[in-house]
């Protein structure tokens, strides 16, 4: 918890230099929306949390996106139901789970090839999908889901906080929680002490396509258009936050609450560079250098504790 | 050392060839032919260092984004009128810079390779980005489009290109020890230190020699669209880790080999090709080189089965 703690100052102060730069940014319109926009990036990061505190990575959530919210949308315009269309985003970024979960333990490839192999053939299947296409205007009801307001409050942040608390407990109190733990530290002590680690890899891929699928649905009622395009800025920026959250690449170490603080950080640095008019193209030069300076943390932190024992 | 196996890709190529040519029309001709090895020579010049690097257990996913700003950078320069030599020169600079780059961070740093080549991913990625202000770059000048259409005994300069860059690395790999040095970097890293060889920099070299690749192949594609664009070639690393996986280049032990590549890269070119020819959507193809890499590992997953099942017998002490 005490990483957690240093990396809220690091929010504070990105907040506070925020503050002093521009007149914008300590407005409660702004701060709800960064705070909008991390519920977003959480939403898709936190499966992909899971992964990576098994020593795997799911590459494919952006893609995973991009593909179950132009299906999502699909569904919602031809049969004029927001629930099947949300039935619909969510059945089918789960089974992507399941592809990645297979080739992962049943083909026993690496999870970083296994879901970028997925991420590019999931961008494939989008644009023939959408052939050009885009996919606008749904219904007030359902956009309130990613755009509207309740006690002052934007909807996705109520989301956001409900998976936190539900994830939360499932990973911290649970036996599969500290079995998820387990099999990063090590797989094969895992193993040997009767933690079903094919079945459990499985479950946690699944568990990453499916709120890809949520995460696209809200997405979807966000943006109110889908696009064959919408999926691929996002996969940076979830890895990222992640990271910054401070879960280890190597597995067994981190938190969702971590993750979320990691995607408050990134979406307070994109959204300074946007109120100090930095142009957009400097955001996936930012991202890059976030990531790599996150992970280089990660590896001083781990030798430093290896160093100790 | 065992005798090199044939990768199971070889048999998906010859069944791609004889599919394709039965239902394709014209994908048998000659022209259409020489126009797949034109496709491939760019994939080709970044496979073959993407080789080395998977045979040590690494990855580079800059590639693409890393081809895509030296293209930039080459465009820009040519529009400038600088001479074609300086802007290659620039290009491969560029290039060698960040493989120097993911080199120092996954060698030194110890940051785990994919992760480490994304984050330079998203840095070549803006960098071209701000270079080019989002724009092609075009007005690059008649040197280069009319180098790259140039033909010698019959066969156009991007196929003389790849077949170069195959054989000086070929016969540097095996004349030299950085063949063996490459696989003891991925096998077993450990022995290879101990026999006072430094490892570093060979590893750091593997992913200079991507880098350095990456902007090199800046030359074709700047070439083939006679212009320079910030996302030209997004997602070619993807192409390229296929082509080596398909190739029956391992990301266990160090196994691998530059030929198997060559295999795959050209199996990628002909079913590219030839789903062009049967006019399928070019948003499929994409798909369809996931869907390969599988078929692919499950066939190797099969003859490796059949050759064990064949050797155990005599193999019994």
């Amino acid at each position: 918890m005490k990483n957690v703690a240093y990396r809220l100052i690091a929010v504070l102060v990105i907040a506070l230099v925020l503050t002093f730069r521009t007149d914008v940014f300590l407005t409660s319109a702004n701060v709800l929306n960064v705070f909008r926009q991390a519920s977003l990036t959480f939403l898709i990061a936190s499966g992909l949390t899971l992964t990576i505190l098994t020593a795997g990575l799911d590459l494919s959530v952006g893609a995973n996106v991009g593909l179950s919210a132009c299906l999502a949308a699909t569904v919602m315009k031809a049969t004029n139901s927001v629930a099947l269309g949300a039935v619909a985003g969510l059945a089918f970024g789960s089974f992507v789970g399941v592809l990645n979960g297979l080739m992962i333990t049943l083909l026993e490839l690496p999870p970083f090839i296994a879901t970028y192999g997925m991420l590019w053939t999931l961008n494939g299947v989008t644009y023939w999908f959408m052939g050009g296409e885009t996919i606008h205007g749904f219904t007030p009801g359902f956009r309130a889901l990613g755009s509207g307001y309740w006690l002052g409050v934007p909807i996705p942040i109520y989301v956001m906080a409900a998976f936190l608390l539900v994830g939360g407990i499932f990973t911290r109190y649970t036996t599969f929680g500290q079995e998820v733990y387990a099999i990063g530290a090590n797989r094969e002590a895992a193993r040997l002490s009767g933690v079903p680690v094919r079945a459990r890899l499985n479950l946690v891929y699944i568990l990453s396509g499916a709120m890809a699928g949520l995460a696209a649905i809200v997405y979807l009622a966000r943006l109110n258009s889908a696009e064959a395009d919408i999926g691929e800025p996002l996969t940076l920026p979830a890895i990222a936050a992640v990271l910054i959250g401070g879960t280890s690449l190597f597995g067994g170490v981190g938190s969702l609450t971590g993750t979320l603080v990691g995607a408050l950080t990134l979406t307070l640095v994109v959204n300074g560079m946007n109120l100090l008019a930095v142009d957009a193209s400097w955001q996936p030069l930012v991202t890059g250098v976030i990531v790599i300076l996150a992970v280089w943390i990660d590896v001083v932190v781990r030798q430093r504790s290896e160093a100790r024992v | 050392m065992s005798r090199r196996s044939v990768p199971g890709a070889a048999y998906l190529l010859v069944l791609l060839i004889v599919v394709f040519s039965t239902f394709g029309s014209g994908f048998a001709a000659i022209g259409n032919l020489l126009n797949i090895g034109v496709q491939s020579s760019v994939l080709l010049l970044l496979a073959l260092p993407m080789t080395l690097v998977v045979m040590t257990e690494g990855l580079d996913l800059s590639m693409g984004a890393v081809l895509s700003l030296a293209g930039v950078v080459m465009a820009t320069l040519l529009m400038n009128e600088h001479r074609l030599a300086a802007a290659v020169a620039a290009a491969v600079g560029v290039g060698l810079a960040f493989g120097l780059a993911n080199g120092a961070l996954v060698v030194a740093l110890g940051v785990p390779p994919f992760v480490a080549t994304l984050g330079t991913l998203g840095i070549a990625q803006g960098l071209a980005l701000i270079a080019s202000a989002g724009q092609s770059v075009v007005g690059i000048g008649d040197a280069l489009p009319a180098l790259y259409g140039g033909e010698w005994l019959g066969v156009p300069f991007p196929i003389w290109v790849a077949v170069a860059a195959f054989v000086i690395l070929r016969v540097a790999l095996s004349t030299t020890r950085l063949g063996s040095y490459v696989s003891a970097i991925g096998g077993n890293r450990e022995a290879l230190v101990l026999a006072g060889v430094r490892a570093n920099v060979y590893h750091i070299g593997v992913y200079t020699l991507c880098g350095a690749m990456a902007g090199f192949a800046a030359l074709l594609l700047t070439g083939r669209m006679s212009a320079g664009h910030p996302t030209a070639a997004i997602g070619m690393e993807f192409d390229a880790v296929a082509a080596v996986i398909v190739g029956g280049t391992s990301f266990e032990r160090g196994k691998g080999s530059l030929g198997g590549t060559v295999v795959g890269v050209l199996t990628i070119g002909v079913l590219k090709n030839g789903l062009n020819v049967l006019e399928v959507s070019s948003s499929l193809q994409v798909a369809s080189i996931g869907l390969l890499v599988i078929v692919a590992l499950v066939i190797d997953s099969i003859l490796q089965t059949l050759k064990q099942r064949r050797q155990s017998p005599a193999q019994t002490v």
